[in-house]
């Protein structure tokens, strides 16, 4: 008994380490990256699709943290994670990372060479050029960030028609230029936290105004580029129109976080483009 | 006041309803009601979404005043354009003029009761039309009796302005808690009976 308590105890320090809420999204892109493509969709590739993008969207998660653990125990917002907490020691965390990410891009590389090859390729952006090369020394860092993120749509999209083309770049980039919104916003949000660990951001590096305007044209950015594959897809009438009413909202609250700025804006902003995102993956595997 | 778990449920639901009809209830029909339905379920939709977000804060907004405005005259033009064919022109130049009249005199300092003025005409012209147009033409038999159920949420869309209005003026008719309790319903409530309705027609 006591033996399965500590491993579920275990279990549940591990948990908070794949950041399910990012991890989830990621997936979901990736998943409509593959419907996208409206193939008759094979469900034994569908879940092999699945897990070896949670397994590597999770296990290079879990590196980043690893690696990170030093500005996690510095910065107010994240010391009370696993391992800047020390519920999970560096080492667990390290060989827990690369095992699940070995795993990932195995399973993909078996499911589909190219597929397996985008998959490693977002895994080496995000962890060796965004975490371990980049994060720390220019504010620039976000754009792998943001590239890494797209990875997982445009690899759904490769599994399902064997090629890169426009729309799964598009689809890429719509991620890529929603990312900013996430991650300036905290920029903003625990500017202290990033200036004590001496992590470059856009907001310490550029200012707030600046950092604003470009929250407000990526979020245009990244509509415009959602809503340009949703025609090149060919979505229903309905869906695009529910598109549009979505953007319309996203617009808004862009403009509104460049010329009537508050946190409460910003923040609403930061949210809205989650749900956004959520929906247009949906819309788009319709 | 926070939004309770309730509250959470019943926003979500209204949002997922207007959602329902942007993409499937409104399929088939012309542009011009297309756009009109389509701005009017998209304001319930963005709204719902920016509450189940922010909070009850953002209906302090002086912004809400206009964009809500665009419920009533989205769901009135469209009702228009589809049943009463020679008032068409006219009524869209109307929706035009008073959703720019309603802009402007909401945006500039407009002195006296001019802006007051310009919202009820526009909004009770669109309220009623959204109101009586659907339950005369169920009445009627020109459409299914279930169409009804437009105007009865046309009904419910003119008591929660009325709340809010009288709320934002300061002086509300019953006290701002209640009001925000009841508001989810409203919009549940009014969004379903939209929905429904539209399906009878």
């Amino acid at each position: 008994m006591l033996i399965i308590r500590r491993i579920n105890a275990k279990a549940r320090s591990y948990i908070p380490l794949i950041k399910s809420g990012q991890t989830g999204l990621l997936l979901s892109t990736g998943i409509a990256g593959y419907l996208s493509a409206h193939t008759h969709p094979d469900l034994a590739v569908l879940i092999g699709l699945a897990g070896s993008l949670f397994l590597a969207i999770s296990g290079s998660t879990i590196l980043n943290m690893w690696y990170d653990s030093d500005l996690d125990t510095v910065m107010n917002r994240t010391h009370n994670r696993p391992l800047a907490s020390g519920k999970v020691t560096k080492k667990e965390a390290f060989w827990l990372g690369a095992i699940l990410s070995m795993i990932g891009v195995g399973w993909a590389i078996y499911i589909d060479v190219q597929y397996g090859l985008v998959v490693f390729a977002g895994l080496f952006f995000d962890v060796v050029v965004y975490t371990i090369w980049l994060k720390r020394r220019t504010s620039w860092s976000i754009v792998w960030g943001g590239i890494s993120g797209g990875i997982p749509i445009l690899a759904g999209r490769i599994l399902a028609i064997g090629q890169i083309d426009l729309v799964g770049l598009l689809l890429m980039m719509a991620v890529l230029f929603w990312i900013p919104t996430h991650i300036l916003t905290f920029n903003m949000r625990y500017y202290d936290d990033y200036k004590s660990a001496n992590v470059p951001t856009f907001p310490s590096t550029y200012g707030f105004e600046a950092t604003r305007a470009i929250i407000a044209l990526s979020a245009i950015i990244a509509a415009a580029s959602i809503g340009v594959a949703g025609v090149m897809i060919g979505i229903q009438a309905g869906a695009l129109r529910l598109m549009a009413v979505l953007s319309t909202g996203l617009l808004l609250l862009s403009f509104a976080t460049v010329f009537r700025p508050s946190e409460q804006v910003i923040f609403s902003l930061f949210k809205y483009a989650s749900i956004y995102m959520l929906a247009s993956m949906i819309l788009l595997s319709l | 006041m926070k939004v309770t778990t309730l509250d959470r449920i019943l926003l979500l639901v209204t949002c997922l309803l207007s959602a329902y009809q942007v993409v499937v209830g409104i399929n088939g029909l012309e542009n011009i009601p297309t756009i009109a339905y389509t701005m009017a379920f998209g304001v319930l939709l963005v709204a719902g979404l920016l509450i189940l977000i922010l909070g009850y804060g953002v209906l302090d907004s002086p912004v809400v005043v206009v964009v809500s405005t665009m419920i009533p005259l989205g769901l009135s033009l469209g009702l228009v354009w589809e049943y009463n064919i020679a008032w068409r022109i006219p009524y869209l130049v109307f929706t035009l003029i008073g959703f720019l009249a309603i802009i402007i005199t909401r945006s500039t300092r407009m002195p006296g009761r001019i802006p007051t003025v310009i919202l009820a005409f526009v909004h009770g012209v669109a309220g009623l039309i959204v109101f009586l147009l659907p339950c005369i033409l169920a009445a009627r038999g020109i459409t299914n009796p279930g169409f009804a159920l437009v105007g009865f949420g046309g009904a419910l869309i003119g008591l929660g302005g009325l709340l809010l209005s009288f709320l934002k003026a300061g002086r509300p008719i019953v006290s701002r808690e209640i009001i925000l309790r009841i508001f989810p319903w409203i919009l549940l409530l009014m969004t379903t009976a939209f929905v429904a309705g539209f399906a009878f027609a």
